[in-house]
C-alpha cells in the first residue's frame, strides 16, 4: 500500500532522510520509532506529500506521490492523518470540523456528510460533543474527534504523527483503545509513538530509526526479543524502563 | 482675555445659507464617513490579497508586495494625495486625463481621496493579515492539506477564518485611523469635516467653537466605531479560543 | 510622458528646496522626537503610577490625541498657543508666535501619546523582579527607574521608537495645511511659481522616498541585532 524507495530529503544543508525503503502492506500496522530528531515525523509527512523529498521514489497504492503530475489533493483525501497537536479547525464546531472535507472534496451532500460524520463521532465515544467548539474539549477529546475526521473521508489508510505525545497521561488510554480497535477492523496504519505497550499491542512491524536511517525494521516479536543493532537495543532499554 | 465666546453661533446660518453652521458641520461628517467607508472597503479587498500573498512564499510575488508596501509607506500620505490629484491625471494618456480633470467637485476630490487612502491602508491591512496568517501553528495548514483541501480551499475554509478574529482589533484601529486621515482631503478640496470647522472658523471667527464642534464629532465617531467592533468581535468569537498576543505597533 | 516637462526646475531650485525646505522639516522631527519621547515617557509613568488622578489625566491626554486627525491638533495648537502665551505673560493679546514654534509644540504634543504607549509597552516588558532587586539594593522609586528599567525599555523599545520617528518625518508635511515652508511647502511654492506640478511633486515624493526607506532598512537591521542580543 505504501513503498518508499531509497527516500532521501535535505533541507539545504541539512540531510534528514537518508536512503529509507521500507513498505507497508494492506492491513498491516507499523510503529515508527526513534530518538528525537531521528526524522520519523518528516518520514510519514513524505507519504502523503505533505513534505517534499529530493531523491527516490514513494509509492502509495501504486501512484507515486513525487511525481509532479500527480493530484496531490485527491490523493491525500484517501490518506488519513492525525497530528500530534491535534490541529482541529478552531473556528468550526465539532460537526463542522468533519463535514469540511467531506463535502469540499469528496462532493458528498451535507446530509450524507452529517451522518457520516455522526456515526464516526459515535464510534469514537463522543456523539455527545457534536455541537461543541474544539477550545472547549479536552485534549483526548480533540485527538479523538482528529482521528474521526479523518475517518470521515473513508480513507484506505491512517498516518498518526506522534498522536498521543502531547497529551496528559491519564488521556493517553482513551486514545489508544480507539487506535487499538481501528487496528482490530483491519486499518493499514502507519504510526510515529513512543507508546512501546500500544506497540507490542497491536503492530505487525517496527520500524526503528536513527538519523535520518531505518536502523532496523523487523517484526514486532523480533523487535522486542532480540532487535540487531546496539542503537535499537539502547533506545529500547531506556523506553522500556520506566 | 479678547475673544467673543458664543456657543450659539451653532444655530445661526452659514453663509451659504443652507442650514446652520451645525448642520453644515454634520454635512462635513458625512463626506467624511464616506470617503473612509470607501477607502477602507479599497483598502480591505487589496490588503486581503496582497497580504495572503505574502505568505504563499513565491519569491516573485513577495518582491513585488514588497515593492508595492514600501513605496506606499515611504512616502508621506500628503504627498500622495497630492501624486493623486495633480499629478496622475497629467500622465494618464490624453483622454482619461482630460476626464480625471474635468470631473466636477466634491467628486474631483472624492476619486482621488479615496482612491489615495484605500491604497495607502492597504498596505496596513496586508501586514496584519500576513502576520495573522503567520501567527498560525503550521499544523493547521497541514492538517487542511491532510484531509485532501487544496491550497486555495485551505486558504478560504481554515487559515483566513482565523485570521479575521484574529487581526479584527488591529484592523479596528486601522479603520479609526481611516477616518483620521480623510482630514487629508481638504488639501484637494473636499469639504469633510475638518475642512469645514476650519471653514467655520474663517467665516464666524468663533475659532474655539468650531474646532470643539469637530474635536467631539471625532471622539464620538471613534466611540461608536469601537463600540460597533465590540459587537462584532462577541458575535463572531470561537468558543473556548483565547485571541493572540498583540504587538506594540509605531504609527498612527 | 515626456512632451512638456521640465525637470531643470529642481535643478535650479535645489538649494533652496534643500536649505529651507528639509531643514525646517528635519530640525522640526529632531525637536519634536527629543521633546515627543521626554514628555511620552512621563506620561508613561503616569499612566503605570498607583495615583489615580495622574493615571486618568495621562490616559485621557493619550487617549484623545490618539483619537484626533493630526490636521485638527495642527489647527488647534496654532489657534490656541498664541492665546495661552498671551495669557501666560499676561497680556490682552494674543502672542505672536511664529509657525515653527506653533509647530513644535503641536508635533511634540501630539506624538507624545504615541510615545507614550511604546515607552508604557517598553517598561511593562521589564521582568517585575527587576524593580525588586533595585529596592532590595536600597534604591528609591526615581533611582531604579532612572537606572535600571528605563534603560533597558529604551533599549528594547528602540526600534519602534525609530520607525515612530520616521513616521513623523513623514507627518511634518502637514504643515503645509498652517502654509508652513517644510521641504513639501517649498516643493509647492517652487511648483506654483514655476508651474511644474509634476516635475516638484514627484521629485519630493521620491526624496522622501530615498530617506524613509534607508531609514527603515537601517532599523530593520537593527532590528535583527537587537534580537539575537535577547
Amino acid at each position: 500500500m505504501i513503498e518508499f524507495k531509497n527516500v532521501s530529503k535535505w533541507y539545504g544543508a541539512f540531510q534528514v532522510l537518508d536512503d529509507c525503503s521500507t513498505r507497508v502492506s494492506k492491513g498491516e500496522v507499523v510503529v515508527v520509532c526513534g530518538p528525537s530528531g531521528s526524522g520519523k515525523s518528516t518520514l510519514i509527512k513524505c507519504a502523503n506529500g505533505l513534505e517534499p523529498f529530493q531523491k527516490g521514489e514513494l509509492f502509495f497504492n501504486g501512484i507515486s506521490v513525487g511525481d509532479s503530475k500527480t493530484n496531490l489533493p485527491k490523493l491525500r483525501a484517501q490518506i488519513g492523518m492525525v497530528f500530534q497537536h491535534f490541529e482541529l479547525f478552531p473556528h468550526l464546531s465539532v460537526i463542522e470540523n468533519l463535514t469540511l472535507g467531506q463535502m469540499k472534496v469528496l462532493g458528498r451532500s451535507p446530509d450524507e456528510a452529517e451522518k457520516k460524520a455522526l456515526q464516526l463521532l459515535d464510534r469514537v465515544g463522543l456523539s455527545v460533543q457534536a455541537k461543541k467548539f474544539p477550545g472547549q474539549l479536552s485534549g483526548g477529546q480533540q485527538q479523538r474527534v482528529a482521528i474521526a475526521r479523518a475517518l470521515c473521508m473513508d480513507p484506505m489508510a491512517m498516518l498518526f504523527d506522534e498522536p498521543t505525545s502531547a497529551l496528559d497521561p491519564e488521556m493517553v488510554n482513551e486514545v489508544l483503545d480507539v487506535m487499538v480497535a481501528l487496528a482490530g477492523d483491519g486499518m493499514t496504519m502507519m504510526v510515529v509513538t513512543h507508546e512501546m505497550g500500544f506497540a507490542r499491542k497491536v503492530s505487525d512491524r517496527v520500524i526503528f530509526m536513527d538519523s535520518g536511517k531505518i536502523v532496523e525494521d523487523c517484526n514486532t516479536d523480533e523487535f522486542f526479543g532480540a532487535p540487531r543493532s546496539p542503537r535499537a537495543q539502547e533506545f529500547l532499554s531506556k523506553i522500556l524502563s520506566h | 482675555m479678547n475673544y467673543n465666546w458664543n456657543w450659539g453661533i451653532f444655530f445661526e446660518l452659514e453663509p451659504g445659507a443652507s442650514g446652520s453652521y451645525l448642520d453644515y458641520l454634520i454635512g462635513g461628517l458625512g463626506w467624511t464617513v464616506v470617503t473612509a467607508v470607501f477607502a477602507w472597503m479599497l483598502a480591505l479587498v487589496l490588503g486581503l490579497v496582497v497580504g495572503t500573498l505574502r505568505t504563499t512564499g513565491h519569491k516573485g510575488i513577495e518582491r513585488i508586495c514588497f515593492a508595492y508596501t514600501e513605496l506606499f509607506r515611504n512616502i508621506p500620505l500628503l504627498v500622495q494625495m497630492f501624486l493623486w490629484y495633480f499629478v496622475l491625471p497629467e500622465l494618464l494618456p490624453q483622454q482619461l486625463g482630460d476626464a480625471m480633470k474635468a470631473m466636477t467637485p466634491p467628486w474631483g476630490s472624492l476619486v482621488p481621496a479615496v482612491l489615495c487612502l484605500g491604497l495607502f491602508m492597504s498596505v496596513r491591512v496586508a501586514e496584519q493579515v500576513r502576520s495573522g496568517i503567520q501567527s498560525l501553528p503550521r499544523g493547521q495548514q497541514l492538517a487542511g492539506l491532510a484531509v485532501g483541501l487544496t491550497r486555495t480551499q485551505t486558504y478560504r475554509y481554515v487559515l483566513l477564518p482565523m485570521v479575521f478574529r484574529i487581526i479584527l482589533p488591529p484592523l479596528t484601529s486601522e479603520f479609526l485611523n481611516t477616518i483620521k486621515n480623510t482630514s487629508l482631503a481638504l488639501t484637494i478640496g473636499l469639504m469633510e469635516l475638518t475642512a469645514r470647522a476650519r471653514a467655520m472658523q474663517e467665516f464666524s471667527f468663533q475659532v474655539f467653537e468650531a474646532f470643539a464642534a469637530a474635536t467631539v464629532i471625532y471622539l464620538l465617531l471613534n466611540l461608536l466605531v469601537v463600540l460597533a467592533m465590540r459587537k462584532l468581535e462577541q458575535r463572531i468569537r470561537v468558543p473556548g479560543f483565547i485571541g493572540s498576543q498583540q504587538q506594540t505597533v509605531a504609527g498612527h | 510622458m515626456g512632451g512638456g516637462f521640465d525637470f531643470d526646475v529642481i535643478e535650479r531650485s535645489w538649494v533652496y528646496l534643500f536649505r529651507e525646505g528639509m531643514s525646517f522639516t528635519v530640525t522640526l522631527t529632531l525637536l519634536a522626537t527629543m521633546g515627543g519621547i521626554v514628555l511620552g515617557t512621563l506620561l508613561a509613568l503616569m499612566r503605570l503610577s498607583s495615583y489615580r488622578t495622574l493615571n486618568l489625566i495621562a490616559g485621557t491626554y493619550v487617549n484623545t490625541m490618539r483619537s484626533l486627525p493630526l490636521v485638527l491638533v495642527i489647527f488647534w495648537f496654532f489657534f490656541l498657543v498664541p492665546y495661552i502665551g498671551g495669557w501666560l505673560v499676561g497680556s490682552n493679546q494674543p502672542m505672536k508666535v511664529g509657525a515653527f514654534a506653533s509647530a513644535l509644540i503641536t508635533f511634540t504634543m501630539f506624538e507624545a501619546a504615541f510615545f507614550c504607549e511604546i515607552m508604557r509597552a517598553g517598561i511593562q516588558s521589564i521582568p517585575k523582579d527587576q524593580m525588586a532587586a533595585g529596592y532590595a539594593l536600597g534604591l528609591n522609586y526615581r533611582q531604579t527607574m532612572a537606572t535600571i528599567i528605563l534603560p533597558q525599555a529604551f533599549r528594547n523599545m528602540l526600534p519602534v521608537l525609530l520607525t515612530q520617528t520616521i513616521i513623523l518625518f513623514q507627518d511634518t508635511s502637514l504643515v503645509y495645511v498652517i502654509s508652513s515652508t517644510d521641504f513639501l511647502g517649498a516643493a509647492v511654492k517652487v511648483a506654483n511659481r514655476d508651474h511644474r506640478l509634476v516635475e516638484m511633486y514627484t521629485f519630493a515624493a521620491l526624496i522622501y522616498f530615498i530617506i524613509c526607506f534607508t531609514a527603515s532598512l537601517y532599523v530593520r537591521r537593527l532590528q535583527a541585532r537587537i534580537s539575537i542580543i535577547r
